[in-house]
């Protein structure tokens, strides 16, 4: 299965356990489809048969609301089977909807935003101390730098130039109530980044050949990618919608999105 | 203490090569014997504790054993969802060390009193808190750590302070008997953290040593209540002494921990000390954890029976 097969059935799926779950954050979960797909095919050197190999790349989901994608992702990467995802959101699962570390394949909890990050920095710092090769990629929100300990970590992983570390920014422009634009601007997030020592990357966050290259681009500093991404993309009438932050798509909505899909 | 932890610390790290000194850029003169040996195993995260709770979980989960250093409240209070969420829920191998536990710090003020750190760190299911009394039970401390997987906070007084203690194989939830007048006597005093040579010295002072046991318990935490009611249940009359409010402190745990027929009367810091500004013994005068209270509330309780 390629990276854009991968995506639709991460974009199916997860609609399917949000809507069964009567859960929330379908729109996160659509936007970072094309970045997991990506990586979980071509780019994170993983075993699914060993989840703890020592050598295995770590990836992070720092805005763990999203985490129905990452669980679609890693039931279509071996990790859980399909019918694993029918406990999603069920009392007494361990399938909560946030990332759960105790979930196969998942390397963190995650729920508060702004942990993930400085985590995943963690992880690399050791990996550089101990001169480990495995590198570590985090996913991070637009909205989640609102607090400062990203701040505290993006500092630390410039200064001790961690080459080993990708810090991944879904940009969707938007947070809980409105933009980021009008929440807690966040531009130049460029310049920003750049400033703040990393090599920084801009790239369209669906554009399957964008993502790998940026993914495999050598680095001398950590580096940050860009993904500008749209929420709810691949769901015409979830697109760039706060409320879809919240909603929970009923019969037909869900009837229409995987008619929208399976036409894509 | 803080000269034992080191001290401590480095022998570990010669032994074991996955030991990590994480510091919120604090510690001079107190962490360069580490920093010397070990470099490539000492991180400075600046002045940013969240980021270093944060970090430390991340190196804990790739199997090394961390400590993180601090002082008074800033490796605890500063990054509280950091301890709860990645160090604690994970149940990661982290000691968080503070100097300056209780009124070390009196003369810089509020911000530096450690006083409500029991109250934050018995939350957290997994922390296992290490309070010693003196700096042979930091050691025995330290080697408890070796033995543990759990997260862990390691409560020092800050220099200077005698030995008193000689146990060496701690248990949570265990108390060390300091003046063991065995089963003939049901009155204990309880205490933890840097107030051992205190309640030693009230006691003598009272000529109450013939009167009550008095013992130490330097590992508790929320999963030794029940460890701990086994070993306090000699004990008819239990009186805590620390230097903490009342609120969420050690006597409210030793309460929590006792059964409902014990008597259990908690001395600690009351509401004078909060934000007053003095040395160590100013403010443990002014709070109420003082010799003389000690005396008072013992004689209190045998004059009750």
């Amino acid at each position: 299965m390629n990276s854009i097969e991968t995506a639709l059935n991460i974009r199916r799926i997860a609609l399917e356990m949000v809507h069964r779950s009567k859960g929330s954050h379908i729109g996160s979960a659509l936007g970072i489809a094309d970045i997991l797909a990506v990586l979980y095919t071509d780019v994170l050197n993983l075993n699914a048969y060993e989840p703890n190999w020592q050598e295995r790349d770590r990836f992070i989901l720092s805005k763990g609301h999203a985490c129905s994608a990452l669980y679609a992702a890693l039931a279509l990467k071996n990790y859980l089977e399909l019918d694993d995802l029918h406990a999603y959101g069920k009392n007494g699962s361990t399938l909560m909807n946030h990332a759960s570390h105790k979930v196969n394949g998942v390397e963190f909890s995650t729920g508060s935003l702004g942990h993930g990050l400085p985590f995943a920095v963690g992880k690399a710092i050791f990996a550089k101390r101990k001169q480990l090769g495995f590198q570590t990629y985090v996913l991070i929100s637009d909205g989640e730098l609102n607090e400062g300990s990203n701040w505290e970590a993006i500092m630390f992983a410039s200064h001790h130039q961690l080459s080993n570390l990708t810090c991944i920014l879904d940009y969707n422009r938007l947070q809980s109530l409105t933009t980021t634009a009008e929440t807690l601007n966040l531009e130049p997030v460029f310049d920003k980044a750049k400033s703040f020592g990393w090599d920084v990357i801009d790239i369209d966050g669906h554009n399957h050949h964008e993502l790998q290259n940026a993914f495999l681009l050598k680095c001398e500093r950590p580096k940050f990618i860009i993904c500008n991404t749209v929420k709810g993309k691949g769901v015409s009438f979830m697109e760039n919608q706060v409320a879809w932050h919240y909603k929970n798509p009923d019969d037909s909505e869900l009837g229409q999105a995987i008619k929208e899909l399976n036409g894509a | 203490m803080r000269n034992q932890f080191i001290s401590s610390l480095v022998d570990q790290a010669k032994a074991d090569e996955n030991i990590f000194l994480l510091v919120g850029d604090l510690g001079y003169g107190v962490v360069e014997p580490f920093v010397d040996l070990f470099p490539e195993r000492f991180i400075n995260l600046g002045v940013a504790e969240q980021n270093m709770l944060s970090v430390a979980a991340g190196i804990a989960s790739e199997g090394a054993r961390v400590f993180v250093y601090s002082i008074a409240n800033f490796p605890t209070f500063r990054a509280a969802e950091q301890i709860r969420n990645d160090v604690d829920y994970h149940n990661l191998p982290v000691t968080i060390v503070t100097v300056g536990g209780g009124l070390s710090y009196g003369n810089l003020g509020y911000s530096h009193h450690a006083i409500q750190d029991y109250g934050l760190m018995r939350l957290f299911p997994n922390m296992e808190i290490l309070a010693p009394g003196c700096p042979q039970e930091v050691k025995s401390c330290m080697n408890y750590i070796q033995t543990s997987s759990s997260p862990s906070y390691l409560r020092l007084a800050k220099a200077g302070e005698p030995v008193i203690c000689n146990e060496s194989n701690l248990a949570g939830g265990q108390i060390y008997l300091q003046n063991d007048l065995g089963e003939s006597c049901a009155r204990l005093v309880l205490t933890t953290g840097n107030n051992i040579r205190l309640v030693l010295d009230a006691v003598r002072e009272g000529g109450l040593l013939n009167q009550w046991n008095i013992a130490t318990l330097p590992v508790w935490g929320m999963k030794y209540k029940d460890f701990l009611r086994q070993h306090l249940a000699p004990y008819q009359t239990i009186v805590t002494v620390e230097d903490h409010i009342a609120d969420g402190g050690f006597g409210s745990y030793v309460r929590e921990a006792s059964d409902f027929n014990q008597q259990i009367d908690a001395i600690h810091l009351n509401s004078e000390s909060v934000g007053a500004v003095g040395n160590e013994s100013y403010l443990r005068e002014l709070g109420g954890v003082n010799s003389q209270s000690i005396i008072d509330k013992l004689l209190r309780h045998q004059k009750s029976k």
